[in-house]
Protein backbone atom coordinates (compact mmCIF):
# COMPACT_ATOMS: atom_id res chain seq x y z
CA UNK A 1 0.00 0.00 0.00
CA UNK A 2 1.67 3.21 -1.04
CA UNK A 3 1.38 6.21 1.93
CA UNK A 4 0.05 9.38 1.15
CA UNK A 5 -0.17 11.40 3.85
CA UNK A 6 -4.22 11.00 3.52
CA UNK A 7 -4.22 7.21 3.69
CA UNK A 8 -2.34 6.79 6.40
CA UNK A 9 -4.50 8.99 8.41
CA UNK A 10 -7.86 7.21 6.75
CA UNK A 11 -7.56 4.27 6.38
CA UNK A 12 -6.74 2.83 10.37
CA UNK A 13 -10.16 4.17 10.97
CA UNK A 14 -12.47 1.47 9.24
CA UNK A 15 -10.22 -0.64 6.78
CA UNK A 16 -7.44 -0.92 9.12
CA UNK A 17 -8.65 -0.57 12.92
CA UNK A 18 -6.36 -0.67 16.00
CA UNK A 19 -8.75 -2.52 18.16
CA UNK A 20 -11.07 -4.47 15.79
CA UNK A 21 -8.27 -5.84 13.07
CA UNK A 22 -4.66 -5.37 14.89
CA UNK A 23 -5.99 -6.29 18.46
CA UNK A 24 -4.08 -3.76 19.94
CA UNK A 25 -5.07 -1.39 23.05
CA UNK A 26 -8.33 -2.97 24.07
CA UNK A 27 -7.63 -2.88 28.03
CA UNK A 28 -8.20 0.61 28.23
CA UNK A 29 -10.66 0.08 25.53
CA UNK A 30 -12.90 -1.51 27.98
CA UNK A 31 -12.88 0.11 31.39
CA UNK A 32 -13.74 3.83 30.86
CA UNK A 33 -15.91 3.88 28.27
CA UNK A 34 -19.00 3.69 30.65
CA UNK A 35 -19.75 7.17 29.92
CA UNK A 36 -18.77 9.35 26.61
CA UNK A 37 -16.81 12.28 28.27
CA UNK A 38 -13.91 10.49 29.55
CA UNK A 39 -14.18 7.60 26.78
CA UNK A 40 -13.34 11.50 24.85
CA UNK A 41 -10.78 12.21 27.14
CA UNK A 42 -8.89 8.93 26.69
CA UNK A 43 -8.81 9.15 23.34
CA UNK A 44 -7.51 12.35 23.19
CA UNK A 45 -4.69 11.23 25.46
CA UNK A 46 -4.03 8.55 23.75
CA UNK A 47 -3.90 10.02 19.97
CA UNK A 48 -1.59 12.74 21.60
CA UNK A 49 0.99 9.99 22.82
CA UNK A 50 1.01 7.86 20.10
CA UNK A 51 1.77 10.55 17.70
CA UNK A 52 4.09 12.32 19.37
CA UNK A 53 6.00 9.15 20.42
CA UNK A 54 5.89 7.98 16.78
CA UNK A 55 7.53 11.13 15.91
CA UNK A 56 9.86 11.20 18.52
CA UNK A 57 11.08 7.33 17.77
CA UNK A 58 11.42 7.96 14.19
CA UNK A 59 13.46 10.59 13.89
CA UNK A 60 15.83 8.51 16.19
CA UNK A 61 15.49 5.49 14.92
CA UNK A 62 19.02 5.39 13.04
CA UNK A 63 20.51 6.06 16.70
CA UNK A 64 19.06 3.23 18.41
CA UNK A 65 20.66 0.22 19.40
CA UNK A 66 18.41 -2.65 18.02
CA UNK A 67 19.37 -5.05 21.62
CA UNK A 68 17.87 -2.02 23.78
CA UNK A 69 15.30 -0.52 21.55
CA UNK A 70 11.82 -1.48 23.67
CA UNK A 71 13.45 0.07 26.91
CA UNK A 72 14.12 3.57 24.99
CA UNK A 73 11.17 3.53 23.49
CA UNK A 74 9.17 2.57 26.93
CA UNK A 75 11.20 5.51 27.82
CA UNK A 76 10.03 7.96 25.56
CA UNK A 77 6.48 6.59 25.47
CA UNK A 78 6.25 7.37 29.64
CA UNK A 79 7.72 10.35 29.73
CA UNK A 80 4.78 11.33 27.30
CA UNK A 81 2.60 9.85 29.59
CA UNK A 82 3.52 11.53 32.40
CA UNK A 83 3.42 14.82 30.60
CA UNK A 84 -0.18 14.02 29.86
CA UNK A 85 -1.15 12.59 33.74
CA UNK A 86 0.54 15.92 34.84
CA UNK A 87 -1.59 18.07 32.59
CA UNK A 88 -4.85 16.28 33.25
CA UNK A 89 -4.12 16.49 36.67
CA UNK A 90 -3.80 20.32 36.29
CA UNK A 91 -6.66 21.44 34.50
CA UNK A 92 -9.30 18.24 34.52
CA UNK A 93 -8.82 17.27 38.10
CA UNK A 94 -11.91 15.28 38.23
CA UNK A 95 -11.67 13.13 34.79
CA UNK A 96 -8.36 12.43 36.05
CA UNK A 97 -9.64 11.15 39.28
CA UNK A 98 -12.23 8.92 37.00
CA UNK A 99 -9.76 7.80 34.82
CA UNK A 100 -7.66 7.02 37.78
CA UNK A 101 -4.55 3.90 36.79
CA UNK A 102 -5.85 4.02 33.23
CA UNK A 103 -3.53 7.30 32.37
CA UNK A 104 -0.64 5.64 33.40
CA UNK A 105 -1.72 2.19 31.83
CA UNK A 106 -1.76 4.11 28.31
CA UNK A 107 2.32 3.26 28.56
CA UNK A 108 1.62 -0.26 27.46
CA UNK A 109 -1.38 0.21 25.59
CA UNK A 110 -0.33 -1.59 22.46
CA UNK A 111 -1.32 0.60 19.95
CA UNK A 112 1.68 3.17 21.25
CA UNK A 113 4.24 0.38 20.95
CA UNK A 114 2.87 -1.23 18.52
CA UNK A 115 2.67 1.79 16.34
CA UNK A 116 6.21 2.97 16.79
CA UNK A 117 7.38 -0.63 16.09
CA UNK A 118 5.86 -1.13 12.97
CA UNK A 119 5.73 1.66 11.86
CA UNK A 120 7.99 4.54 13.51
CA UNK A 121 11.11 2.64 13.04
CA UNK A 122 10.75 2.25 9.11
CA UNK A 123 9.34 5.48 8.53
CA UNK A 124 10.50 9.53 8.68
CA UNK A 125 9.03 11.75 11.30
CA UNK A 126 6.11 13.82 10.19
CA UNK A 127 4.64 10.05 8.11
CA UNK A 128 5.03 8.68 11.88
CA UNK A 129 3.28 11.76 13.16
CA UNK A 130 0.43 11.18 10.91
CA UNK A 131 0.19 7.66 11.45
CA UNK A 132 0.40 7.80 14.92
CA UNK A 133 -2.61 10.71 14.83
CA UNK A 134 -4.68 8.19 12.22
CA UNK A 135 -4.47 5.02 14.60
CA UNK A 136 -5.18 7.53 17.52
CA UNK A 137 -8.54 8.17 15.82
CA UNK A 138 -9.09 4.62 14.84
CA UNK A 139 -8.98 4.13 18.67
CA UNK A 140 -11.31 7.05 19.10
CA UNK A 141 -13.68 6.28 16.71
CA UNK A 142 -13.98 2.75 18.66
CA UNK A 143 -14.16 3.70 21.92
CA UNK A 144 -17.03 7.13 20.76
CA UNK A 145 -18.80 4.31 19.40
CA UNK A 146 -18.69 1.78 23.07
CA UNK A 147 -19.30 4.88 25.20
CA UNK A 148 -22.33 6.26 23.01
CA UNK A 149 -23.99 3.07 23.28
CA UNK A 150 -23.10 2.05 26.74
CA UNK A 151 -24.19 5.86 28.25
CA UNK A 152 -27.31 6.25 25.96
CA UNK A 153 -28.99 3.12 26.95
CA UNK A 154 -27.48 2.70 30.60
CA UNK A 155 -28.32 5.74 31.79
CA UNK A 156 -30.15 7.58 29.29
CA UNK A 157 -27.56 10.78 28.99
CA UNK A 158 -24.72 11.66 26.12
CA UNK A 159 -21.96 13.79 27.79
CA UNK A 160 -23.67 13.46 31.14
CA UNK A 161 -27.06 15.57 29.04
CA UNK A 162 -30.06 13.53 29.79
CA UNK A 163 -31.39 12.50 26.56
CA UNK A 164 -34.04 9.50 27.31
CA UNK A 165 -35.89 10.32 30.59
CA UNK A 166 -35.85 8.16 33.22
CA UNK A 167 -38.36 6.40 34.76
CA UNK A 168 -37.30 7.47 38.09
CA UNK A 169 -37.41 10.80 37.23
CA UNK A 170 -41.10 10.73 35.62
CA UNK A 171 -40.17 10.12 32.37
CA UNK A 172 -40.87 6.86 30.15
CA UNK A 173 -36.60 5.27 29.93
CA UNK A 174 -36.13 2.63 32.01
CA UNK A 175 -32.28 2.10 31.86
CA UNK A 176 -30.43 -1.14 31.69
CA UNK A 177 -28.38 -1.36 33.74
CA UNK A 178 -25.84 -4.46 32.37
CA UNK A 179 -24.44 -1.46 29.95
CA UNK A 180 -22.90 0.41 32.88
CA UNK A 181 -21.50 -2.87 33.69
CA UNK A 182 -18.23 -3.75 32.44
CA UNK A 183 -18.98 -7.05 30.50
CA UNK A 184 -21.08 -4.99 28.12
CA UNK A 185 -18.19 -3.31 26.45
CA UNK A 186 -17.12 -6.97 25.06
CA UNK A 187 -20.93 -7.34 23.67
CA UNK A 188 -20.69 -3.59 22.14
CA UNK A 189 -17.08 -4.25 20.64
CA UNK A 190 -17.60 -7.44 19.05
CA UNK A 191 -21.43 -6.20 17.53
CA UNK A 192 -18.82 -3.41 16.24
CA UNK A 193 -15.97 -5.74 14.82
CA UNK A 194 -19.64 -7.73 13.47
CA UNK A 195 -20.32 -4.40 11.74
CA UNK A 196 -17.01 -3.18 10.13
CA UNK A 197 -16.74 -7.06 8.98
CA UNK A 198 -20.00 -7.24 7.30
CA UNK A 199 -19.31 -3.75 5.46
CA UNK A 200 -15.73 -4.93 4.62
CA UNK A 201 -15.98 -8.78 3.78
CA UNK A 202 -12.21 -9.17 2.96
CA UNK A 203 -11.32 -8.57 6.97
CA UNK A 204 -13.04 -11.63 7.33
CA UNK A 205 -11.23 -14.39 9.34
CA UNK A 206 -10.98 -17.60 7.55
CA UNK A 207 -12.82 -20.68 9.96
CA UNK A 208 -9.99 -23.76 10.71
CA UNK A 209 -12.68 -26.19 10.10
CA UNK A 210 -16.48 -26.24 7.69
CA UNK A 211 -19.39 -28.03 9.27
CA UNK A 212 -21.09 -30.29 6.85
CA UNK A 213 -24.41 -29.60 5.84
CA UNK A 214 -26.75 -31.08 7.57
CA UNK A 215 -27.90 -34.35 5.48
CA UNK A 216 -30.24 -35.70 7.61
CA UNK A 217 -32.71 -32.81 6.05
CA UNK A 218 -32.06 -33.76 2.78
CA UNK A 219 -32.89 -37.44 2.91
CA UNK A 220 -36.15 -36.27 4.68
CA UNK A 221 -36.58 -34.64 1.39
CA UNK B 1 -2.59 -11.80 60.53
CA UNK B 2 -2.32 -15.31 58.32
CA UNK B 3 -6.53 -14.81 57.65
CA UNK B 4 -5.85 -11.28 56.43
CA UNK B 5 -3.07 -12.36 53.68
CA UNK B 6 -4.98 -15.42 52.36
CA UNK B 7 -8.14 -13.51 51.84
CA UNK B 8 -6.13 -10.53 49.91
CA UNK B 9 -4.92 -13.62 48.39
CA UNK B 10 -7.88 -15.22 47.15
CA UNK B 11 -9.52 -11.71 46.50
CA UNK B 12 -6.93 -11.12 43.89
CA UNK B 13 -7.49 -14.01 42.12
CA UNK B 14 -11.17 -14.26 42.20
CA UNK B 15 -12.64 -11.13 42.86
CA UNK B 16 -10.52 -8.57 41.56
CA UNK B 17 -9.30 -10.38 38.80
CA UNK B 18 -7.45 -8.30 36.53
CA UNK B 19 -8.20 -10.27 33.28
CA UNK B 20 -12.14 -10.39 33.73
CA UNK B 21 -12.61 -7.54 36.24
CA UNK B 22 -10.54 -5.00 35.35
CA UNK B 23 -9.44 -5.97 31.34
CA UNK B 24 -6.02 -5.69 31.98
CA UNK B 25 -3.50 -7.26 29.60
CA UNK B 26 -6.49 -7.77 26.88
CA UNK B 27 -3.96 -7.72 23.88
CA UNK B 28 -2.40 -10.87 24.81
CA UNK B 29 -5.48 -12.00 27.00
CA UNK B 30 -6.81 -12.38 23.40
CA UNK B 31 -4.17 -12.75 21.12
CA UNK B 32 -2.48 -15.61 22.54
CA UNK B 33 -5.53 -18.06 24.04
CA UNK B 34 -5.71 -20.51 20.97
CA UNK B 35 -3.86 -22.72 21.94
CA UNK B 36 -3.83 -24.05 25.83
CA UNK B 37 0.00 -24.99 26.29
CA UNK B 38 0.67 -21.73 24.96
CA UNK B 39 -1.33 -20.06 27.29
CA UNK B 40 -0.03 -22.16 30.50
CA UNK B 41 3.33 -20.58 29.51
CA UNK B 42 2.20 -16.94 29.04
CA UNK B 43 0.12 -17.59 32.23
CA UNK B 44 3.64 -18.80 34.13
CA UNK B 45 5.34 -16.11 33.07
CA UNK B 46 2.78 -13.58 33.90
CA UNK B 47 2.96 -15.44 37.26
CA UNK B 48 7.17 -15.28 37.23
CA UNK B 49 7.16 -11.56 36.59
CA UNK B 50 4.46 -10.39 38.51
CA UNK B 51 5.65 -12.04 41.82
CA UNK B 52 9.18 -10.16 41.37
CA UNK B 53 7.85 -6.71 40.06
CA UNK B 54 5.30 -5.51 42.31
CA UNK B 55 7.42 -5.95 45.70
CA UNK B 56 10.25 -4.29 43.96
CA UNK B 57 8.26 -1.33 42.50
CA UNK B 58 6.84 -1.71 46.41
CA UNK B 59 10.08 -1.24 47.38
CA UNK B 60 10.97 1.73 45.17
CA UNK B 61 7.72 3.41 45.71
CA UNK B 62 7.98 3.65 49.89
CA UNK B 63 11.93 3.92 49.53
CA UNK B 64 12.67 6.74 47.13
CA UNK B 65 9.36 8.18 45.17
CA UNK B 66 7.02 9.23 47.79
CA UNK B 67 6.65 12.55 49.19
CA UNK B 68 9.44 12.22 52.41
CA UNK B 69 10.65 9.01 51.85
CA UNK B 70 13.76 9.95 51.31
CA UNK B 71 14.68 11.03 54.94
CA UNK B 72 16.97 8.42 55.16
CA UNK B 73 19.64 10.19 53.15
CA UNK B 74 19.92 12.81 55.58
CA UNK B 75 19.58 15.51 52.73
CA UNK B 76 18.79 18.86 53.94
CA UNK B 77 14.69 19.36 53.28
CA UNK B 78 14.49 15.60 52.33
CA UNK B 79 11.23 15.69 54.03
CA UNK B 80 9.65 17.38 51.04
CA UNK B 81 11.12 16.07 48.36
CA UNK B 82 7.76 14.63 46.10
CA UNK B 83 9.46 12.20 43.14
CA UNK B 84 6.06 10.33 42.60
CA UNK B 85 5.58 11.92 39.47
CA UNK B 86 8.73 9.86 38.19
CA UNK B 87 6.84 6.83 38.64
CA UNK B 88 5.89 5.51 35.63
CA UNK B 89 9.19 6.09 34.25
CA UNK B 90 10.27 3.97 37.32
CA UNK B 91 7.91 0.91 37.39
CA UNK B 92 8.06 0.52 33.28
CA UNK B 93 11.99 0.30 34.02
CA UNK B 94 11.70 -2.14 36.94
CA UNK B 95 9.68 -4.43 34.74
CA UNK B 96 11.45 -4.13 31.43
CA UNK B 97 14.57 -4.88 33.19
CA UNK B 98 13.54 -7.41 35.30
CA UNK B 99 11.70 -9.05 32.21
CA UNK B 100 15.38 -8.48 30.13
CA UNK B 101 16.85 -10.00 33.76
CA UNK B 102 15.03 -13.16 33.85
CA UNK B 103 15.42 -14.02 30.25
CA UNK B 104 18.94 -13.96 30.72
CA UNK B 105 18.84 -15.92 34.38
CA UNK B 106 16.46 -18.76 32.55
CA UNK B 107 18.68 -18.58 29.35
CA UNK B 108 21.73 -19.52 31.40
CA UNK B 109 20.23 -21.88 34.34
CA UNK B 110 17.35 -23.16 33.05
CA UNK B 111 17.67 -23.63 29.46
CA UNK B 112 14.39 -25.93 29.53
CA UNK B 113 11.91 -23.29 30.89
CA UNK B 114 13.67 -20.74 28.93
CA UNK B 115 12.46 -22.31 25.65
CA UNK B 116 8.91 -22.54 26.93
CA UNK B 117 8.77 -19.28 27.84
CA UNK B 118 10.98 -17.77 25.66
CA UNK B 119 8.46 -16.18 23.02
CA UNK B 120 6.42 -14.82 25.54
CA UNK B 121 9.20 -13.00 27.78
CA UNK B 122 9.40 -10.01 25.56
CA UNK B 123 5.54 -9.48 25.10
CA UNK B 124 5.44 -9.15 29.00
CA UNK B 125 6.55 -6.32 29.34
CA UNK B 126 4.18 -4.49 27.21
CA UNK B 127 1.33 -6.36 29.23
CA UNK B 128 -0.95 -4.39 30.95
CA UNK B 129 -1.66 -6.28 33.43
CA UNK B 130 2.07 -5.95 34.91
CA UNK B 131 1.67 -2.62 35.38
CA UNK B 132 -1.50 -2.42 36.11
CA UNK B 133 -0.68 -4.48 39.43
CA UNK B 134 2.03 -1.96 40.39
CA UNK B 135 0.08 0.85 39.71
CA UNK B 136 -2.99 -0.34 42.12
CA UNK B 137 -0.21 -1.54 44.58
CA UNK B 138 0.93 2.03 44.87
CA UNK B 139 -2.88 3.04 44.56
CA UNK B 140 -3.65 1.15 47.33
CA UNK B 141 -1.25 2.06 49.68
CA UNK B 142 0.30 -1.71 50.26
CA UNK B 143 2.87 -2.75 52.62
CA UNK B 144 5.75 -4.98 51.75
CA UNK B 145 4.18 -7.83 52.70
CA UNK B 146 0.64 -7.28 50.99
CA UNK B 147 2.13 -6.51 47.94
CA UNK B 148 4.08 -9.83 47.62
CA UNK B 149 0.51 -11.74 47.88
CA UNK B 150 -0.96 -9.40 45.92
CA UNK B 151 1.21 -9.95 43.35
CA UNK B 152 1.16 -13.78 43.33
CA UNK B 153 -2.66 -13.22 43.46
CA UNK B 154 -2.66 -11.15 40.13
CA UNK B 155 -0.52 -13.42 38.30
CA UNK B 156 -2.22 -16.38 39.54
CA UNK B 157 -5.75 -14.65 38.54
CA UNK B 158 -4.61 -13.39 35.13
CA UNK B 159 -2.73 -17.43 34.29
CA UNK B 160 -5.93 -18.94 35.62
CA UNK B 161 -8.34 -16.49 33.68
CA UNK B 162 -5.93 -17.34 29.88
CA UNK B 163 -5.89 -21.01 30.41
CA UNK B 164 -9.48 -21.08 30.78
CA UNK B 165 -10.37 -18.71 27.78
CA UNK B 166 -8.07 -21.08 25.79
CA UNK B 167 -9.60 -24.20 26.72
CA UNK B 168 -13.29 -22.88 25.81
CA UNK B 169 -11.73 -21.72 22.32
CA UNK B 170 -9.87 -24.80 21.31
CA UNK B 171 -13.55 -26.27 21.73
CA UNK B 172 -15.33 -23.15 20.07
CA UNK B 173 -13.52 -24.16 16.72
CA UNK B 174 -15.22 -26.60 15.89
CA UNK B 175 -18.34 -24.64 16.48
CA UNK B 176 -20.62 -22.70 13.47
CA UNK B 177 -19.87 -19.12 13.55
CA UNK B 178 -21.02 -16.23 11.31
CA UNK B 179 -18.32 -15.07 9.00
CA UNK B 180 -18.35 -11.73 10.45
CA UNK B 181 -18.14 -12.94 13.97
CA UNK B 182 -15.22 -15.62 13.32
CA UNK B 183 -12.20 -15.63 15.17
CA UNK B 184 -12.16 -11.93 17.48
CA UNK B 185 -15.49 -11.07 17.29
CA UNK B 186 -16.86 -14.59 19.11
CA UNK B 187 -14.05 -14.07 21.49
CA UNK B 188 -15.09 -10.59 22.41
CA UNK B 189 -18.12 -12.23 23.40
CA UNK B 190 -17.18 -15.31 25.55
CA UNK B 191 -14.83 -13.40 27.22
CA UNK B 192 -18.02 -11.32 28.14
CA UNK B 193 -19.38 -13.79 29.29
CA UNK B 194 -16.50 -15.48 31.31
CA UNK B 195 -16.66 -11.88 33.08
CA UNK B 196 -20.73 -11.44 33.73
CA UNK B 197 -19.78 -15.28 35.85
CA UNK B 198 -16.71 -13.73 37.77
CA UNK B 199 -19.15 -10.73 38.54
CA UNK B 200 -20.95 -13.66 40.76
CA UNK B 201 -17.75 -13.27 43.14
CA UNK B 202 -17.69 -9.37 43.48
CA UNK B 203 -20.39 -9.35 46.82
CA UNK B 204 -18.15 -11.51 48.33
CA UNK B 205 -16.80 -10.50 51.73
CA UNK B 206 -13.44 -12.59 53.03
Amino acid sequence: MADTPKSVIVSPIFANNPIALQILGICSALAVTSNLATAMVMGVAVSLVTAFSSMFISMIRNQIPNSIRIIVQMTIIASLVIVVDQMLKAYAYETSKQLSVFVGLIITNCIVMGRAEAYAMKNGPVMSFLDGIGNGLGYTAVLFFVGFVRELFGSGSLFGVQILEKINDGGWYMPNGMMLLPPSAFFIIAGFIWLIRTWQPKQNEASEFKIAPNTQVKEAV
Amino acid sequence: MFEYYVSLFVKAIFVENMALAFFLGMCTFLAVSKKVDAALGLGIAVVVVQVITVPVNNLIYNNLLREGALVWTGMDGAESIDLSFLGYLSYIGVIAAMVQILEMFLDKFVPALYNALGVFLPLITVNCAILGASLFMVERDYTFGESVVYGTGAGVGWALAIVALAGIREKLKYSDVPAGLQGLGITFVTVGLMSLGFMSFSGVQL
